[in-house]
């Protein structure tokens, strides 16, 4: 038997095999089609402080090997996560890890601080790189300022795992990951979508009602590995990889690029099966190379 | 408000048949292994395209037809894009990779005399919606559009569940005009179900508003997952944004704000 188990801040994973924020959930939209109880861990749907709507539809684009959206946090709010879905969690044998989100640093705070107290959520993760949505989001990720307030404020308020979501939508991603780190953030997880556009030629018209929105999918997958790369270079804090991941496959090019962790996103709706499938992958890959912990696969890129 | 509880599956299906209508609408037939689950009309399918980097997401496609008995489901396609065009070409023997059955079904609205009004690939859903009423011993009028009478295929298995009024713009067969300006919508109906293009079931669902006649139509949209986690598909109702992958695809149109 090969040891599967990592390590995020104060949080033990069975193993590194997540789903990403947005793309499963809250899990239980998956139940039908897999065991979400032999994942590492479950990163929630973006949760804000109060009720939003999201954008106006079409929503979304296919694009070669990828898709953009543009869903804009539509959420019930933390209020509603905590009364009508947080009490079904408790059935699951997985790490909860709810994404936080929000127009200013104050609302930031307000779902932070509700979440701490949530005995079954061992930890958050700070959504400053949304890149659909008018006001914060990736208005916080994409500023070193900005973002440096939030985390600091954040961090504050929390007690527990501070994951910090990053944008890819930078000069510079590493000195984000630094700032991050500086005001203690447990671990850093990226990429969030690239900012992107599609147009249908024969209408002259926008794909999506909002015009730009968030490009995921095989598509960004090279983009991400290459950031994952320079972060984990970077900073000495366990960094989650995520970005176009869809087979075993990508979850060893990650981990050997630095990740400690990684988040299946997009690959989830094409199959819903798809994070356990990768899981057996890597246990695999682990036997065929004689890795007998898959915490030896981190940064063991050789060059 | 019917609710649907079934386990959803993702299955390998077998290719028993691909069959051209016309040169734009295909009907394929696929053979589960496994006993169906219980498929109701207005519910669709995710099917998997293999082959290009054009055809990443799945493509949500309405059920058309079921047969428990051969443990068989047809779908009715148009030929659009890419994804479309693979599917075309399936062969015989081929597997496609299916998530079903998903979405709100067509509800069994009081009454006893029912409008079926469709357009284009629309008739898909109205075809097994037909049977479940006829089945329910329920009477029911078919009224299709299309552009003309080229774009027309074989309907007599809509004959043999209700009577069939047609239009077509061009007048090339039926009533020229559209659907929407057909007499049989002045009739008295105790509800209307729609699919088709959306401004025809918006005028549609406008009629039935008027006439003060219940009214449920079935949406296409673009899908990301088809199963409730994207949030992609949402579209505007009075109970705010609602997936039409869930909370639909059909809905009473009273509660579209389109």
């Amino acid at each position: 038997m090969v040891d599967l188990e990592v390590k995020i801040g104060g949080i033990t994973l069975k193993n590194p095999v997540t789903t990403a924020s947005g793309c499963f959930g809250y899990g239980l939209e998956y139940t039908d089609f897999l065991d979400i109880s032999r994942l590492g861990a479950i990163f929630t749907k973006a949760t804000t402080g109060e009720p939003r709507e999201g954008n106006p539809s079409p929503r979304m684009a296919e694009t070669p090997m990828g898709m953009i959206n543009s869903v804009g946090l539509q959420n019930k709010g933390v209020d509603h996560f905590i009364e009508h879905i947080y009490p079904h969690l408790s059935a699951y044998d997985t790490h909860f890890i709810v994404n936080v989100s929000g127009s200013t640093v104050e609302e930031y705070v307000e779902v932070a601080s509700k979440i701490d107290v949530l005995e079954k959520i061992p930890g958050i993760e700070l959504n400053i790189s949304c890149p659909n949505v008018k006001e914060g989001g990736m208005v916080f990720g994409t500023d070193p300022v900005s973002a440096r307030k939030v985390i600091r404020a954040v961090r504050e308020a929390y007690h527990k795992t501070l994951i910090v979501k990053l944008s890819p939508n930078v000069t510079s991603i590493k000195d984000f990951a630094l700032i991050a780190q500086e005001e203690g953030a447990d671990s850093v997880s990226l990429i969030n979508t690239l900012l992107a556009m599609a147009i249908d030629a024969e209408r002259r018209k926008p794909l999506i009602a909002r015009i730009t929105g968030g490009l995921s999918g095989p598509a960004v997958k090279p983009i991400a590995l290459r950031m994952v790369w320079e972060v984990a270079q970077a900073v000495e804090i366990p960094v989650i990889g995520l970005g176009g991941i869809s087979s075993a496959t990508d979850v060893i090019e990650f981990m050997l690029a630095g990740a400690t962790a990684v988040q299946v996103g997009t690959a989830n709706f094409i199959d819903p099966a798809i994070s356990l499938k990768i899981l057996e992958g890597i246990i695999d890959y682990m036997e065929r190379h004689g890795f007998s912990s898959v915490k030896e696969l981190t940064g063991a890129l050789e060059i | 408000m019917n609710q649907i509880i079934g386990k959803k599956r993702i299955e390998d299906l077998e290719v028993t048949g691909n069959k051209w209508l016309n040169e734009d609408y295909f009907v394929l037939t696929l053979r589960s292994e496994e006993i169906l689950p219980d498929i109701r009309a207005g519910q669709f399918t995710q099917v998997k395209v293999e082959g290009s980097p054009e055809t990443f997401l799945r493509r949500p496609i309405s059920f058309y037809d079921v047969h428990p008995s051969s443990r068989e489901i047809r779908l009715l396609i148009r030929k659009a894009g890419a994804g479309t065009k693979r599917l075309s070409a399936l062969n015989k023997g081929e597997k496609v990779n299916m998530i079903y059955p998903l979405g709100r079904p067509f509800s069994l609205l009081e009454g006893n005399r029912f409008l079926l009004v469709g357009g284009g690939v629309g008739l898909a859903p109205l075809y097994l919606l037909g049977k479940e009423l006829h089945r329910a011993g329920k009477e029911i009028v078919f009224l299709f559009g299309f552009r003309s009478a080229g774009q027309l295929f074989d309907l007599s298995q809509f004959k043999d569940l209700g009577e069939l009024y047609l239009t077509t713009e061009d007048g090339s067969k039926g009533e020229k005009g559209l659907v929407t300006g057909h007499p049989v919508m002045e009739q008295g109906w105790d509800a209307i179900y729609t699919c088709g293009p959306e401004p025809m079931m918006k005028v549609i669902a406008a009629v039935a508003a008027e006439k003060g006649v219940p009214c449920e139509a079935s949406l296409e949209t673009l899908m990301g997952c088809g199963f409730g986690a994207c949030l992609c598909c949402a579209v505007e109702t009075v109970h705010g944004m609602q997936r039409a992958c869930v909370e639909g695809p059909v809905f009473n149109t009273k509660e579209l704000l389109w």
